[in-house]
């Protein structure tokens, strides 16, 4: 790590401005993090930002090209398309975040225990795994929504609920490499007990790989998320929801295409800027590069 | 001897799917005192080690007796187990490249034993651990405390394993070949910090190694191992002594400075050394 004698910022600062740093250093990840700021930003000042009420209807006004004080025309009840979008950030970053905190522990408990554990407790564990991954998440998270009704709280609870897996396997994968390490072996020699050290030591040792697949996945998040909403099982009418708004602007996508062009394109800058974030910290994180820094 | 620390008596350990035993039968007792275990490679040293401190989930070990003061280490469970393991027991591992955690600060490593055997606050801890890091003679500890080990030297990384393994004050340190990973000079620093430790604090040492000239100077006792049997058990003083064939084996091929310029003897490997009776 390139720690500059003259900075007096505490460790862990220092260490998120040499990842900035480094993330800002090359264009694509450079382009993600300004994607998802703007993102952030957008969700955060909503109020000032976004022109109209998004559930304001106005029903002289249905299906207005874009211009006309209206940035990105208007939906088929005369809402706001721009405006819509803007709240719609809101649910969407809702949305990642709550099934980000869900996923990322759950994964990396699992992972790491049944890693270092091994045994019978690894078998069930991953057998476990193993059915979820046997499906494809969306219909699996279907048949979740389906069982606890849509809304868009299920819809959360559904992804949560389905994305766990693939990060445990990556966090047992990671878990194995370390397990038999030598300085696990003087972790053991010092007494520490098996949950010291799964916390202690290898939990941090996971992390870096646990959260570029956390990030990475934020992508697929989404698009799960908008696929239920389009499926009308994620969040209801009239939420602003992105997946939602392409569903209902279909039926006009013929004849109006800014019904379904914006918030697709929201879907794809976002889902992007995730991917193209993920792979930047891959670089950033993997301590393989470090003197590349 | 009255009072041992650790009494081992026909020790046989079998790792799981392999055919014959890895070690047999090996005794001996340690009191306060620097035992040496010398061997080749593969001749079942760390093992021994290893299972002393039943680090081997994957091996049967078995034993007439295996009793380490006052505790039956084979019954004990292993909640027990790690109360024994870094408090009254420890091991200093081989290469510091390794033996520390990279993404851990090495003073928050070295008072982990403290954190985890005494009830300690925080900062008695780190007052107790730069006291053990100086203690090791390194100069600076408060700098050294804040290092990761990628930025520290190997001899400084093993004075720190060495910190690390004596700090909650064991009374049976096993010492898996300590300075083989470094090189000559680092080594006798080393060595001498251990002894002057071991010395001060009346710890029983068990050596393991598989440099004889070492183990002679360094130790009390050497157990000469040979494909897992212990062929013969000398002082140290005595080693010119040594009455097995092995042993003369081993100490025959050593050059030494001034000897003769005639090749080395080659070392001779019967096996019925293998399988003759303890002596």
């Amino acid at each position: 790590m390139t720690a500059l004698p003259a900075s007096r910022l505490p460790a862990p600062l220092l260490a998120a401005r040499n990842i900035l740093t480094f993330l800002l250093r090359s264009p694509t990840s450079a382009f993600g993090l300004l994607v998802l700021s703007i993102l952030i930003l957008t969700a955060a000042f909503a109020p000032w930002i976004a022109t109209h009420d998004p559930y304001a209807q106005d029903l002289n006004n249905v299906l207005q090209a874009p211009g006309n004080g209206h940035l990105f025309g208007t939906d088929e009840l005369g809402r706001d398309i721009f405006s819509r979008l803007v709240w719609g950030a809101r649910i969407t970053l809702t949305i990642i975040f709550l099934v980000s905190i869900v996923v990322g522990p759950i994964g990396l408990i699992v992972g790491t225990t049944s890693g270092y554990l091994g045994g019978r407790f690894d078998t069930v564990m991953m057998r476990i795994t193993d059915i979820f991954l046997s499906f494809p998440s969306l219909i699996l998270s279907l048949a979740f929504v389906a069982a606890l009704g849509p809304s868009l709280n299920n819809a959360i609870i559904a992804i949560g609920l389905t994305a766990w897996p693939p990060i445990a396997r990556l966090a047992r994968a990671e878990t194995m490499t370390f397990r038999k390490a030598d300085y696990i072996a003087a972790a053991r020699l010092q007494g520490a007990s098996p949950l010291r050290i799964i916390v202690k030591s290898i939990m941090p040792m996971c992390l870096p790989s646990v959260l570029i697949r956390l990030t990475l996945n934020m992508a697929t998040v989404i698009l799960t998320a908008a696929g239920l909403g389009f499926l009308g099982l994620g969040a209801q009418p009239p939420l602003p929801e992105w997946g939602a708004m392409i569903a209902t602007g279909r039926r006009y996508m013929i004849d109006s295409w800014w019904l379904v062009t914006f918030p697709g394109l929201s879907i794809l800058c976002v889902s992007l800027a995730f991917n193209l974030l993920g792979d930047g910290l891959r670089d950033a994180l993997d301590p393989k590069q470090m003197n590349r820094r | 001897m009255e009072n041992p620390i650790l009494e081992v008596k026909n020790l046989c350990i079998r790792y799981n799917g392999a055919p014959t035993d890895a070690v047999r039968d090996v005794s001996f007792t340690l009191g306060r005192e620097r035992l040496g275990i010398v061997g080749e490679s593969g001749s079942g040293k760390s093992t021994v080690g290893r299972a002393l401190l039943r680090l081997l989930p994957s091996a049967q070990v078995t034993a007439e007796k295996l009793r380490f003061e006052d505790l039956d280490l084979l019954s004990l469970s292993e909640a027990q187990m790690l109360k024994v393991r870094g408090r009254r027991m420890s091991m200093i591992l081989q290469d510091p490249k390794f033996s520390l955690n990279p993404i851990q600060r090495v003073g928050h490593q070295v008072a982990e034993t403290l954190l985890r055997h005494f009830p300690v606050s925080k900062s008695d801890a780190r007052v107790k651990t730069l006291e053990m890091l100086a203690a090791v003679k390194i100069r600076d500890p408060e700098r050294v405390h804040d290092l990761y080990p990628h930025e520290i030297s190997g001899g400084m990384g093993q004075r720190v394993m060495i910190a690390m393994m004596l700090l909650a004050d064991p009374d049976l340190v096993i010492a898996d070949e300590p300075t083989s990973a470094l090189d000559v000079t680092v080594r006798l620093q080393v060595l001498n910090i251990l002894d002057g430790l071991v010395r001060d604090r009346g710890i029983g040492l068990i050596m393991i190694s598989h440099d004889l000239n070492l183990v002679r100077n360094f130790c009390d006792r050497v157990l000469i191992m040979y494909a897992g049997r212990v062929v013969e058990t000398l002082n140290a003083r005595d080693m010119d002594h040594a009455q097995h064939p092995y042993t003369r084996g081993l100490l025959a091929a050593q050059p030494r400075i001034g000897g003769s310029r005639a090749p080395l003897a080659v070392l001779d490997r019967r096996p019925e050394w293998k399988e003759e009776a303890r002596t």
